[in-house]
């Protein structure tokens, strides 16, 4: 064992004298700590000290003697030369203790509050300064002035789109079979079979598909566009952009803020008609429902005008998960905390916002594509 | 006593292309040893197999007479307190204050009197010649020189027998590096270290190293005293040590 090879740290005490012998080094008090505080007490400071018997003493070693010592020198203390340099920058240290932090006060919650409010303030200035210039830098690129980043916004068309259908897919389709498993148990109660095509058309097309794909992608592709931009603040290379005269919003912003909006509507149909499916297999498997049945009875019962509300909602939704995250993540400082935050409050405020306006549109387009009566 | 560390016919490859044939080295106790070797000689690389960060592709590491992987946990775990690094960033945990970072290995080594722990966290500040008051601040908050202290007494929380340090002045002023070289040749004379460097500047490797190690074409050119490197005759240590650069920073470093 490796404590074998060196003598382990013993204190003896012989009437008004304490010898110290072995060694006092972190490594080997460690294991015996407990036993050597037990020890310390029976010798007092007053006592004569003898350290010349101890093989080696290391800073924690001699800390621990001299806290014992109510950190000053005992009036007989016999040393070797090596160790008085220890006990030299001890006493250096003297009483040093640490800057002592505020306590807190009910006027610091007060305090903290309007930090809160001015914080959520400047989110807002912020937001809307990066929309801003995002116009300005559209028509500086519609007046032909500069090139599109054509090129990074089909790569994150990529990402954001066709990588994102394998989950989508899935996860659309499973919503599907629950909704029309749940919906025809109830809907057959009543005789009202036939309306489960109404309920999973209006349902899934209208509401379910656009809001289920926008929280997908807020997880998988907000998350990951805000943690990109924060890892290129944290390792200088927007300022490096910056540098070069190329506008960040042109090259990081845009091109993934254009990629979402176009991928959105397209994931949304992609969506919503797995999810119908699912609810047209559990529906045949239920209630009995043909397929035919169920497709021709769809286009009746789900106008055309909601198609268009989905996709709509589709790329609105898109547009404005893109927008969040490249807003907290160009706000990321550079250190492992502040990327964790920034992407925490990207995927949950882009959940939210997406919520807040959906139930904006909602009640927005009540007049649109519902047959009342 | 066994050598702090020993390399046995160490062989690196990295794809198709091998950084490292055969390296041989035997670091004695109380030593510092600079290593040197052009960009891409793979010494950052060699320093990272001593402390089992890399895996070499063939031979073996042996820290203090044992292989880095040999027993269970613990026995593993206690070899690895015995050695410290300083990685050429820092490498401070940007999440927490410096003070934390200074007492992260002491808790994890177990101490948890608190009292205890502020003694030695404020006494290793001392030993790297900062004061208490940059105790609470944030890494994100400091120098680069600062931050290069802070990491060196995160090295020294648990008392090392041996420090790895990787390019300890890269991005450091001359007069910060040069108080930094200073700040180490104490502590190595304090502490009785053993310090392994892998250094660039010709002026720290003058002012510190008691022996240097070359590396290049894949193996350890040369080992043993400045003095003695300079008199060998090679045409790499031709151009590394005896350009009129070199021999400047390295009479630079002497004084």
């Amino acid at each position: 064992m490796l404590r074998g090879s060196r003598p382990s740290p013993a204190i003896r005490v012989d009437g008004a004298s304490a010898r110290l012998d072995g060694d006092w080094t972190l490594r080997l008090l460690m294991p015996v700590l407990d036993d050597i505080r037990r020890q310390l007490p029976a010798a007092s400071a007053g006592m004569e000290w003898d350290l010349s018997g101890v093989t080696r003493l290391d800073s924690f070693g001699a800390l621990l003697l001299w806290r014992h010592w109510g950190r000053r020198r005992p009036a007989m203390l016999t040393l070797a030369a090596m160790q008085e340099a220890l006990f030299t920058r001890l006493e250096t240290l003297g009483d040093a203790c640490l800057p002592a932090e505020q306590p807190y006060r009910f006027l610091d919650a007060t305090a903290h509050l309007g930090r809160l409010l001015f914080g959520f303030g400047r989110h807002l200035a912020g937001f809307v300064a990066l929309i801003g210039q995002l116009f300005l830098d559209l028509r500086h690129l519609l007046l032909g002035r500069g090139h599109w980043p054509l090129l990074e916004m089909s790569a994150n068309f990529y990402k954001v789109g066709v990588k994102a259908m394998p989950v989508t897919a899935l996860v659309g389709f499973l919503i599907g079979v629950v909704m029309s498993y749940l919906s025809a148990l109830q809907l057959r109660a009543f005789g009202a079979d036939v309306f489960i095509v109404n309920l999973l058309g209006l349902g899934i097309i209208r509401e379910l598909g656009p809001v289920l794909v926008s929280v997908l992608v807020a997880g998988r592709s907000g998350s990951a566009m805000t943690a990109q931009l924060g890892v290129m603040r944290v390792t200088e290379e927007v300022d490096a952009l910056t540098a070069m005269g190329i506008s960040r919003q042109v090259r990081l912003v845009l091109p993934k803020v254009v990629a979402l909006t176009l991928a959105m509507p397209l994931l949304t149909l992609w969506g919503s008609a797995v999810a119908i499916l699912g609810g047209m297999v559990s529906a045949n498997l239920q209630l009995g429902m043909s397929y035919d049945y169920f497709l021709n009875a769809l286009p009746r019962a789900v106008p055309v005008a909601n198609v268009f509300i989905g996709l709509a909602k589709g790329a609105i939704f898109g547009l404005l998960i893109a927008l969040v995250a490249c807003h907290f993540g160009l706000r990321v400082k550079p250190n492992t905390e502040s990327l964790s935050a920034n992407t925490t409050a990207s995927v949950v405020s882009s959940i939210t916002v997406v919520i807040l306006v959906d139930a904006v549109l909602a009640i927005a387009t009540r007049g649109i594509g519902l047959r009342y009566g | 006593m066994s050598p702090p560390v020993e390399l046995k016919g160490l062989s690196t490859r990295f794809g198709q292309h091998w950084i490292h044939r055969g390296v041989d080295l035997v670091v004695p106790a109380g030593e510092v040893v600079a290593l040197v070797g052009g960009s891409g000689s793979g010494k950052t690389t060699l320093l990272r197999q001593m402390v089992g960060l890399l895996q070499p592709a063939e031979g073996e590491v042996r820290l203090f007479g044992e292989v880095l992987s040999a027993g269970d946990r613990q026995a593993q775990l206690a070899r690895r307190r015995r050695f410290g690094m300083l990685f050429q960033h820092g490498a401070l945990f940007s999440a927490l204050n410096v003070f934390a970072n200074i007492a992260f290995p002491l808790r994890e080594a177990g101490l948890h009197d608190e009292g205890l722990l502020r003694d030695l966290v404020l006494l290793k500040l001392t030993m790297v010649e900062l004061g208490p008051e940059v105790a609470l601040r944030m890494p994100a908050e400091l120098s680069g020189g600062m931050v290069k202290r802070v990491a060196l007494a995160r090295a020294l929380a648990l008392e090392p027998e041996l420090l790895l340090l990787d390019e300890p002045t890269a991005g450091l002023d001359p007069d910060r590096s040069a108080g930094f070289v200073r700040l180490i040749r104490a502590l190595h004379k304090a502490l009785g270290l053993t310090v392994i460097l892998v250094t660039h500047d010709l002026d720290t490797l003058a002012a510190l190293a008691t022996r240097v190690a070359v590396l290049a074409e894949g193996r350890i050119l040369a080992f043993g005293p400045l003095d003695e490197i300079m008199t060998v005759q090679d045409p790499f240590i031709e151009r590394f040590f005896h350009s009129e650069r070199s021999l400047a920073a390295l009479a630079r470093g002497r004084a």
